[in-house]
């Protein structure tokens, strides 16, 4: 048993990489798309706001499940057509990206409004006064949910298994398949995404730390 | 001296600024020239404008009409009387020519003492990391704080937030200096230490605008004392003829009295 498990450990791995892959890829996206359209939400014209906010409600709104099989087999009505493994990162991406709108929402307006009005007063630029005196706040705050999602990331990233795609958690349910192990390659699956999560929150209450103002 | 102003011009002036919040008008006809040099303390009851005056100045507030200038140039619209608001660009470069100190101090919270001065040193006046650095700690000097150059606002008790709140505000050498009474928010024993870097930079020819509730300050550091009621000036005048007993001013009478009654 234990060989023919040793013997599948390549093709694990191989699903093991392609989870780290869309949940990497999914990640950098949406913070990317989630920050820009959180701005958008912030400061933006009012039809702007409104475009974010009708995004963010709708897309929090829905199970990721039924917005990862939107994206599959519904866009292809309206002539779109993805590979599973794009639509997948799509559909994570834009779950992502409106949860980030909303953290970086949060952030933003935790700093108490003096604030923007002292780097008005010394003459800084709206552009200006976000690099260096409202994002760097915001950050502290916005880190925290922020990591929380990302570890989220990596978990939801097992759904992409629903569409054929050989991930991690695809990977273990086809040498289940064929070996009949079930327990002991469920638990080496949890034990990899729970060593994932576990790194990712450690490597977060580091930069907590290293970005809280008062020191120690 | 009825003003010290017609003669010369005003290096600050207010014409007939009026603003309304919804249906308040919190500036009626504001009208006050400020020369280089001078020391103008804004007083009066709380809802009477100082404040909203003050934050016209620099255009963190918008007003609705009038028309402010500090050495001639038009502060939040562009020249040329079409009432278009200045770009964000012009609007920053404009607003480095006035500094601000704040009730609730405002330090950067993630900077240190120096880097609150320098912040704006490098990135609006465009001077090196070391030169911004040597200004941060001649002006920390000033207002005796040289050994917290590398503190965190977090760190510092009010009296010395405050004080590098002035000392970031003077550090790029502005034009004119609002002080939005800056010493509100501070514990008793430590309001005499904020007033003396005040008091020295009065000394030195620093042309100020300050709205407070210290009189016995205002009385002695001022060379002019406007009191404001209701939106608009009520008097205007040195000192001496604004805080008389004898004043015929209605409102200011009303507001001296009671001034008088709960700080004496």
């Amino acid at each position: 048993m234990l060989s023919q498990i040793a013997y599948a450990l390549p093709f694990l791995a191989e699903g093991f990489a392609l989870t780290l892959w869309v949940s990497l890829l999914v990640v950098v996206l949406s913070l990317i798309a989630g920050v820009i359209l959180g701005v958008g939400l912030v400061y933006g014209p009012a039809p702007l706001r409104w475009a974010v906010r009708i995004f963010s409600d709708t897309i929090r709104g829905i199970p990721i499940l039924v917005l990862i099989f939107f994206v599959y087999y519904g866009l292809p009505a309206v002539g779109v057509h993805l590979q599973s493994f794009w639509a997948a990162v799509l559909a994570l991406t834009l779950f992502k990206t409106a949860q980030v709108v909303e953290y970086l929402r949060g952030a933003v307006a935790s700093i108490p409004k003096g604030q923007s009005e002292a780097a008005m007063a010394i003459g800084l630029t709206f552009r200006q006064r976000l690099a260096y005196v409202i994002f760097p706040q915001a950050f502290r705050r916005f880190l925290p949910p922020w990591i929380n999602g990302v570890t989220d990331a990596v978990k939801g990233s097992a759904l992409v298994s629903l569409l054929g795609i050989t991930d991690l958690m695809q990977a273990i349910n086809q040498v289940i398949g064929r070996t009949y192990e079930a327990m002991p390659l469920y638990i080496l699956g949890a034990l990899l995404y729970f060593a994932v999560n576990y790194a990712l929150s450690l490597a977060s209450r580091r930069l907590e730390q290293r970005f809280a103002f008062i020191r120690e | 001296m009825a003003t010290s102003s017609n003669d010369s011009p005003a290096l600050l002036d207010i014409a007939e600024v009026s603003k309304s919040f919804g249906s308040v008008e919190v500036l009626r006809s504001v009208s006050l020239k400020v020369a280089k040099g001078e020391v103008v303390t804004v007083i009066g009851p709380s809802g009477s404008g100082k404040t909203t005056l003050l934050r016209c100045v620099n255009f963190l507030e918008s007003y609705d009409s009038g028309s402010i200038r500090i050495d001639g140039k038009e502060v939040g619209f562009r020249d040329g009387g079409a009432r278009q608001r200045r770009s964000e660009r012009d609007l920053a470069s404009m607003r480095a020519e006035t500094g601000m100190v704040f009730q609730s101090f405002n330090l950067f919270p993630h900077l240190t003492a120096a880097g609150n001065i320098m912040l704006g040193l490098t990135k609006v006046r465009g001077k090196s990391n070391s030169e911004a650095r040597s200004i941060a700690e001649h002006w920390l000097g000033r207002v005796g704080l040289a050994h917290k150059a590398d503190s965190l606002p977090a760190e510092l008790s009010g009296g010395q937030q405050q004080r590098v709140g002035i000392a970031r505000a003077v550090a790029m050498e502005p034009k004119i200096l609002l002080l939005d009474e800056i010493t509100s928010a501070l514990d008793p024993e430590l309001v005499g230490e904020v007033l003396a870097v005040v008091r020295s930079l009065a000394e030195d020819g620093m042309t100020m605008v300050m709205v407070t509730h210290e009189m016995a300050f205002a009385r002695d550091a001022s060379s002019r004392i406007v009191f404001m009621a209701d939106g608009g000036v009520s008097a205007v005048g040195p000192p001496k003829e604004v805080l008389a007993v004898e004043t015929t001013n209605e409102r200011l009478r009303t507001f001296l009295a009671r001034f008088r009654a709960s700080h004496f």
